[in-house]
């Protein structure tokens, strides 16, 4: 008994290391598929380039909210970085299944955490993700590296890796918990597509939402810009993408940082909220 | 041919009565799907706030921009509705074997694995590019001609066999692979291409990339065409591309039907 306490110091950390190998395996099982599916992400960047591009041809303005040409470029590049840590494909939609056709008894009756596992499971995903997909980023950030302003400093790069660190947990709680909705409602299918529509136009992933500071929402000095700023979806593109290019500096920058944390704090109680609320009223019947 | 149009209308049904079942739902997926429109005409009228036109010279002004938009939006909806769903659910046929079961049906497996489901809730897109194509075509300075009008239903079609192909196409890569998860991505940034005017990919890059597009694997041509001739005036190019379109649908159909077929030759059965 003591031989085996000596061997697994840590029995916790080699759960969670094993759960990370099996995801890991899974993962690369349809290595063609996944292949495909990461070279494909960079093609819309490619139409939102040429867009741009025109509308700047077409205007006889400079810059567009603060955004000059190879700004706007730069940005798009960048939120395709953000979206590699924030975005969760499948992760609402598995948890949401996994509730409705009842696989997810496993969890419990198995001495594994199922948010920790699903944590594991996604930092797995992201590690072969961002294994495969390095070499088509470094190559197209190298193609365009005429669009970017010079290096920032070094506080701003570490205020950029933290913002992509939280923007990842912040992605994965806020899925996660609006895939145990699964327990409340049978079908979430719909209102994640209404989120994810949300999320696409909120985060910034579809303009610099700076753009939106010229929309009045009816309420004198108060434009959609300044509403959007306290929800959690700029959070998951906009937000790092700002910091890299130096729109967001100083004060400013650490207010946005700790707003982004309490958001982290809060979707992952949302999310532990959820999971013991869910279980709770969960029931199964049969093999 | 009436035995497929029978068998197909027999699909349709049985998937209206299926969609009426689920009432509610079948609402929601028209409200998301309208949701996801109307965010994207919503970037559009963000867009028209910096510019008055997309590419300079290029007549992209806002009506003009609007009526490509709704061709667009009519010719997805088209294919969203009668060929996605059947593609979708293919990547998990090969995976689990379920192929296997068509094969041996006595009819050709292309039409069934194409179109045995439709999505009644993906022409509400249509319906309402059809509102959007009216709106904008009555506040342009100039009619299109009746030519125009006469040639816009047959362009259309041609835009939904380009697109057609290309999803057959996407379907013989799912059997080739094994299982293609990213189909409906694939799909999804492929078209990205033909969202926007053909005039906006210029220079060094954009020139091959839309020869590439446009010759190669012709997605600029599905919505370009169609919508340049219902709201650009039609002049000498624009026959030229007219011409374009029709043979690009015709040799996509036949080559999307060599290359399915091939990859069939090549399906190995998952089942036991």
């Amino acid at each position: 008994m003591s031989r085996a306490v000596a061997i697994r110091p840590f029995p916790g950390l080699r759960a969670w290391w094993t759960m990370l190998v099996i995801c890991l395996e899974e993962r690369l099982a349809y290595r063609g598929d996944f292949v495909l599916g990461t070279a494909m992400r960079f093609l819309p960047i490619v139409t939102q380039v040429f867009l741009w591009t025109a509308v700047f041809a077409a205007t006889t303005r400079s810059d567009i909210a603060g955004y000059s040409r190879t700004d706007i470029v730069a940005y798009y590049l960048l939120t395709m970085v953000t979206r590699a840590f924030s975005s969760m494909p499948g992760l609402a939609g598995g948890i949401a299944r996994s509730v409705r056709d009842g696989s997810i008894k496993k969890y419990l009756v198995q001495p594994v955490d199922y948010v920790s596992f699903l944590l594991a499971a996604r930092i797995a995903h992201k590690l072969v993700y961002y294994a495969v997909a390095f070499v088509p980023f470094a190559v197209v950030f190298f193609l365009c590296r005429g669009y970017f302003p010079p290096m920032p400093d070094t506080a701003t790069i570490g205020a950029f890796t933290v913002s992509l660190v939280l923007s990842f947990l912040l992605g994965f709680f806020m899925e996660a918990t609006l895939g145990m909705l699964g327990f409340w409602f049978l079908e979430v299918s719909s209102i994640i597509f209404a989120y994810m529509l949300v999320q696409y136009l909120l985060s910034g992933h579809m303009f610099p939402l700076d753009m939106l500071a010229g929309v009045p929402t009816g309420v004198a000095g108060v434009s959609v810009a300044d509403v959007v700023r306290w929800l959690p979806f700029e959070y998951t593109a906009y937000f790092p993408a700002a910091v890299w290019l130096g729109k967001i500096r100083g004060a400013e920058l650490v207010r946005s940082l700790a707003i982004e944390a309490a958001w982290v704090a809060v979707m992952a109680v949302a999310c532990r909220v959820a999971w013991w609320r869910g279980t709770r009223r969960y029931s199964a019947f049969g093999g | 041919m009436d035995r497929y149009l029978s068998i197909f209308l027999t699909f349709a049904r049985a998937c209206l009565v299926r969609d009426m079942t689920f009432r509610a739902n079948f609402v929601l997926e028209c409200l998301t799907s309208m949701g996801w429109m109307s965010m994207n005409l919503a970037f559009y009228l963000l867009v028209f706030q910096f510019t008055p036109e997309i590419g300079k010279g290029t007549g992209w002004t806002r009506e003009p921009f609007f009526a490509f938009v709704a061709t667009g939006l009519i010719i997805n909806s088209i294919v969203q509705a009668l060929f996605m769903p059947s593609a979708e659910e293919l990547t998990e046929m090969v995976r689990t074997g379920g192929l296997d079961g068509v094969l041996v049906q006595p009819l050709d497996a292309q039409f069934l694995l194409s179109m045995h489901r439709v999505d009644f809730s993906s022409f509400a897109n249509g319906i309402v590019g059809v509102g959007l194509l009216g709106w904008a075509l009555s506040r342009m300075d100039h009619a299109p001609p009746a030519a125009a009008w006469l040639l816009y239903p047959l362009l259309i079609l041609c835009g939904v066999a380009i697109l057609y192909s290309l999803v057959i196409m996407l379907a013989a890569a799912t059997i080739l692979l094994g299982r293609n998860q990213s189909l409906y991505d694939f799909w999804f940034y492929l078209t990205n291409f033909s969202r926007y005017p053909a005039e906006i990919y210029a220079g060094p890059w954009g020139g091959p990339l839309r020869a590439l597009c446009t010759f190669v694997i012709p997605i600029l041509l599905v919505v370009n065409v169609p919508a340049r001739v219902i709201a650009l005036p039609l002049e000498g190019q624009a026959w030229g591309l007219v011409w374009l379109v029709v043979t690009a649908a015709i040799v996509s159909l036949v080559v999307s039907r060599i290359v399915f077929q091939t990859a069939l030759a090549k399906y190995r059965s998952a089942s036991s």
